[in-house]
């Protein structure tokens, strides 16, 4: 039974906690943000999809780096094979997000099994690794009720594994799919192009273990960084342009069938 | 009008004060709006420090294994693997020697066929990759057995 007393009760915490945060965001911390200090660095990333040969060596290396349980079907960065065939057929898979790489012919369909292609039934085959965009204008952090989740002023979006509580609303909000839930330490995880190493002058764990150059990292408010110089010169996409994100990792030889 | 009317708002006042003297103690100082606005900004500032601080485990520097390991490094670097880091097949190495004193060694398949697996796609640089049919080469046999994982030349193999 709910006598009125409780009620009262209720209806007062419930009151409590909206007015307790107006006073919290204050104007002069909405309107006017600290001035940061000039910060010349926004970290980007290009994904040269022809160079790709699926050997998987940056699922693995990223894995270990950034202690992602190894056997749990879970990852920050993945790698996706496209086959298409003559007839006009898409078929794709990332069998345990290409940790061991790709070391047969046939697509993983999940539940319906394997796919046998044949190879002169191939149109077009290729892979497509795929890793946190770095959001210029993220989903993700916009939906996070409690601030664990940011953008830093070099434009890599990070979790704050103390603050977040585990909703999962930010997983929903990707459009990229590129959260997850952490089974150890019970928050949000995601890449976050090593924010340890690129701040210590070293590149990323995948950039550095693929033997093929098809990962790069850089700084685009560098004019003399090789990855500017891709960025500006050649022809580039990003994925799901239309979702308004303004994705940060650039894709060179991208394909309409990429999702 | 009569007192009892204004007790409930005594403790919606007295409510909204203890919230907020809980939160003062509760949220760290260094929380606020820190970068270009507060609907991306918004954080605590700590926890930048805290991701930088986490452990590197890669080095990803083959000259550092050239001079314990200088046979393999010789052999590598010579061969078409020299593309290939050492940590890539034998795990991470940071403070190796010291932890872990060994690394991985492994033997498998799986870890050559990563690349050799024939894949015939002519849109990636998989296929200039020599490619083997698993089931067909030599199935069953470490690949180490014939190749050298380090110096892997098909001369004297036909
Ligand atoms: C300071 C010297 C030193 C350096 C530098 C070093 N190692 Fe070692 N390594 C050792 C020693 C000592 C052992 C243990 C050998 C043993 O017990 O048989 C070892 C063992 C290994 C083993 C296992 C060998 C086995 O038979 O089980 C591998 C693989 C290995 N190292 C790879 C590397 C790689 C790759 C690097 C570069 C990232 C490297 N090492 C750098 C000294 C070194
Ligand atoms: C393509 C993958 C690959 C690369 C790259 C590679 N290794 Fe190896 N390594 C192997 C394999 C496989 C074995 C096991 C060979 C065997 O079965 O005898 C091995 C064995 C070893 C061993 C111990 C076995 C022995 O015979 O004493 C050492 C030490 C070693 N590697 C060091 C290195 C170093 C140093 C580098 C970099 C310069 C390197 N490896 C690069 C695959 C690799
Ligand atoms: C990261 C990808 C990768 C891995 C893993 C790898 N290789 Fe290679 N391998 C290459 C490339 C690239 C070449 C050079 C292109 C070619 O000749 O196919 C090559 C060449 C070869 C060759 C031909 C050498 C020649 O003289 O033409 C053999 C044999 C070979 N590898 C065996 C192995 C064995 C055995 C392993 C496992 C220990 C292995 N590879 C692991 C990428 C790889
Ligand atoms: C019993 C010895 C033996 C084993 C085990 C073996 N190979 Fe070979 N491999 C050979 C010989 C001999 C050749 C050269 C003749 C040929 O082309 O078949 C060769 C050729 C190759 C080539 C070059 C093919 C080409 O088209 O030029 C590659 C790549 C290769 N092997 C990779 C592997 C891999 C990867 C494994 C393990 C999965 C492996 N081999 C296991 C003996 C072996």
């Amino acid at each position: 039974m709910i006598t009125r007393r409780d009620l009262i009760k209720v209806s007062i915490a419930g009151a409590a906690v909206p007015l307790a945060s107006a006073k919290i965001i204050s104007a002069a911390d909405t309107l006017f943000p600290e001035r940061f200090e000039k910060q010349n660095i926004r970290w980007v990333f290009i994904v040269d999809t022809k160079k790709c040969v699926g050997c998987g060596m940056c699922v693995k290396a990223c894995k270990d780096e950034n202690e992602v349980p190894y056997d749990a079907n879970i990852t920050r960065t993945w790698v996706e094979r496209y086959v298409l065939t003559k007839d006009g057929q898409v078929f794709a898979d990332s069998p345990k997000g290409a940790r061991d790489g790709f070391t047969g012919k046939k697509i993983d369909r999940g539940e319906k099994g394997f796919h046998d292609i044949k190879d002169e039934e191939i149109q077009k085959a290729f892979f497509v690794p795929k890793l946190c965009n770095q959001c210029e204008s993220p989903p993700c952090v916009q939906v996070c009720p409690v601030g664990a989740t940011y953008k830093t002023e070099d434009g890599v979006v990070l979790v704050d594994r103390k603050w977040c509580i585990g909703c999962g609303y930010c997983i929903m909000a990707c459009p990229y799919g590129v959260r997850f839930f952490h089974p150890v330490h019970r928050v949000a995880e995601k890449c976050n192009f090593c924010y340890h190493r690129i701040t210590k002058g070293m590149k990323t764990a995948c950039v550095e273990a693929c033997p093929f150059d098809a990962r790069m990292i850089g700084n685009i408010k560098d004019p003399d960084d090789p990855v500017t110089k891709i960025i500006q010169n050649e022809r580039i996409a990003v994925l799901k342009e239309e979702y308004g994100t303004n994705p940060q990792v650039y894709y060179l030889g991208m394909s309409k069938e990429v999702r | 009008m009569k007192n009892y009317v204004f007790r409930p708002l005594y403790v919606i006042i007295g409510l909204v004060i203890a919230v907020l003297i809980f939160r003062e103690f509760y949220v760290p100082k260094d929380f606020g709006t820190h970068g270009e606005s507060y609907m991306y900004g918004w954080h605590r500032k700590g926890n930048e420090e805290e991701w930088k601080a986490f452990k590197v485990k890669y080095r990803f520097d083959n000259e550092y294994c050239k001079d314990c390991h200088s046979d393999k490094y010789e052999s590598l670097m010579q061969a078409p693997h020299a593309i290939i880091k050492c940590e890539n097949c034998h795990g991470p190495a940071l403070d190796h020697p010291s932890d872990p004193p060994k690394l991985v060694v492994d033997k498998g398949r799986g870890l050559c066929l990563r690349c050799h697996s024939s894949l015939p796609y002519p849109q990636s640089d998989r296929i200039n990759i020599r490619g083997i049919d698993p089931d067909k080469h030599n199935p069953d046999m470490e690949c180490s057995m014939c190749h050298n994982p380090h110096k892997p030349s098909l001369e004297g193999l036909k």
